[in-house]
């Protein structure tokens, strides 16, 4: 194992965010609030409880995800694309490094990214709202499951892109639809039945539903069901980073 | 000398039917400078590719330092530093930061020592906490060859190293890699200037359509393919060449003010002897006359051409 090369990789990494820090922290942060400052303060005050939890602190655990979300996808995949566009890739793919390393050192800094962001748009929530967590380890693990997970499909989705545009694709018309849709402002069981089936199948609906879980005990599906089904997730991005690595698929022609 | 990298039977087609390869056989011996020349497109660049891991082969097998570069990986890539063709660097890191990162990045622990000579080396000391996006071109390059150089490869590939350099900096780059191979680095560089070759190589190999068209020891090379031309400033213009001159196959050029004739150094007999007699004879009365010896670039556009 060549842990000083995923070492070298994860700190790269991390040092990117540290040096484009309003970007990479700031912003999403100010975003979030602005949604507590609409969401929860304004529209939130007319709106009564739900599932006996009060508005503003119900859409926490939504707001939480969709940040870990879209910037699991936007840093692991800008990661891996810009060695690709600016030609530095050449020394990835010299290098002594196997692919379960590279993955480890780009897709572990993504993540590790995306959780401190997460524990920061927490905080930041805890200033607006009052905030309990029942299942803290539980929280935990949802927040670094999902971290991971959608860590590697933007390793995919980076890998996967030949120009900015495709970058920005999948995170903008796949997966902030489908965190919208997938519960992040209201709970499932508040759709019409019909409406409830189509959201049953937005994998993202289990994301939210077990991480929201984890906070007040309230879900729209099983919480086993939320862990298989973000596991198995998991499992889908690692067979398929398994295929890009053992073809070459845009890396080796 | 002992081979230290060594292809076999190399062949490499692009998903497009491109047969950018077709079965290379080459050996590299340890401690030379290697020159590939050869064409655009001609297969330097793939061929590279392949030996440090970049490409994958379509056929045959690579070893490097004894290994195979297939299945002990591992141990054949962190023998080669890589300097590619184009300058592929991350712009916002520092100098310092880049190429401790390339050092890393081969399984190497810190050694801040190491890489504060390598900088020195490369006359880049001074500029190790710049942005490399600030450096000018030939200092990029520079690092470029740090960041091949962090991990302490026994191997060293240029790709063009001089691509784009100004003549003064190519001098100081020819230096510091005459200094590497007394180092022990073994260097491999392809070039389009085949004055980078003449200066530089202790054997020669020219690539062309995927193929190599020759390996040879650069001295040999330039013995066995050189061609000289003597060259006679005539007193007075020739209209014509005298009929007994005729199977001399003999230039009049400068309108009728110089005869050139070209002559194989590896021949029996160069003739010289003979023309200058018959020349004599047929009244022929030169004012001076001087000799060239034909370049590698007169060889290689031969060689090219014919193959």
């Amino acid at each position: 194992m060549n842990l000083h090369a995923v070492r070298a990789i994860y700190l790269f990494e991390m040092a990117r965010t540290w040096r484009t820090l309003l970007q990479s922290i700031v912003s999403p942060v100010v975003s979030t609030s602005l949604y507590f400052v609409v969401f929860g303060a304004a529209i939130g005050s007319r709106i009564d409880h739900v599932e006996g939890v009060s508005y503003g602190t119900f859409i926490v655990p939504g707001l939480v995800m969709l940040s870990v979300l879209t910037q699991s996808i936007t840093n692991a995949s800008f990661g891996i694309y810009f060695p690709k566009f600016v030609g530095t890739i050449y020394e990835i793919l010299s290098a002594p490094i196997s692919y379960f390393e590279i993955v480890l050192g780009y897709v572990g800094a993504a993540a590790t990214k995306s959780i401190i962001l997460g524990l920061i748009i927490l905080a930041t929530a805890g200033l607006f709202v009052p905030l309990h967590i029942h299942h803290p380890i539980w929280m935990l693990t949802f927040l670094v499951l999902t971290a991971v997970t959608f860590s590697l499909f933007g390793f995919i989705i980076g890998i996967w892109a030949d120009g900015f545009e495709k970058l920005q694709m999948i995170p903008m018309l796949v997966v902030t639809p489908l965190t919208f849709l997938g519960g992040s402002f209201y709970s499932v069981n508040m759709l019409p039945s019909g409406w409830r089936t189509v959201a049953l199948l937005n994998p993202v609906v289990y994301l939210i539903s077990g991480f929201r879980w984890s906070f007040y005990e309230i879900a729209d599906v099983s919480v086993v069901l939320s862990i298989g089904m973000t596991a198995a997730f998991l499992v889908i991005c690692l067979v398929m980073i398994g295929w890009i690595f053992r073809t070459g698929y845009r890396l080796k022609n | 000398m002992s081979s230290i990298i060594s292809v076999a039977n190399l062949s490499k087609t692009y998903g497009s039917g491109f047969k950018a390869l077709k079965n290379v056989n080459l050996d590299i011996k340890r401690g030379e400078i290697f020159a590939l020349l050869g064409p655009n497109g001609a297969g330097k660049t793939t061929l590279i590719s392949i030996i440090c891991g970049i490409a994958n082969p379509s056929e045959g097998k690579v070893m490097v330092g004894g290994e195979n570069i297939v299945t002990s990986w591992r141990k054949a890539r962190s023998l080669i530093g890589l300097v590619p063709q184009e300058l592929h660097t991350d712009a916002f890191e520092s100098v310092w930061a880049t190429v401790s990162f390339s050092r890393g990045l081969f399984g190497k622990p810190k050694n801040p020592a190491h890489i504060e000579k390598v900088l020195k080396d490369l006359s880049l000391w001074d500029k190790k906490d710049n942005k490399i996006i600030t450096l000018s071109g030939g200092m990029k390059r520079r690092v470029m060859i740090a960041k091949a150089l962090s991990h302490e490869p026994q191997i060293l590939f240029l790709d063009e190293p001089t691509a784009g350099v100004d003549v003064e900096l190519r001098k100081g780059m020819w230096e510091v890699v005459r200094g590497l191979q007394q180092s022990g680095v073994t260097i491999i560089l392809t070039t389009h200037y085949i004055e980078e070759a003449e200066e530089m190589a202790d054997r020669i190999g020219v690539i062309n359509k995927g193929e190599i068209v020759l390996v040879e020891d650069k001295a040999t090379l330039m013995q066995k393919l050189g061609k000289k031309r003597l060259t006679l400033h005539l007193a007075s213009k020739l209209d014509t060449l005298p009929e007994s001159l005729a199977h001399y196959k003999l230039d009049l050029c400068d309108n009728g003010a110089t005869l050139v004739y070209d002559y194989d150094t590896k021949g029996e007999r160069t003739g010289i002897t003979s023309l200058l007699g018959d020349l004599r004879n047929a009244g022929v009365r030169f004012s001076d006359l001087d000799t060239t010896q034909s370049s590698l670039e007169d060889i290689f556009v031969d060689l090219v051409r014919t193959s």
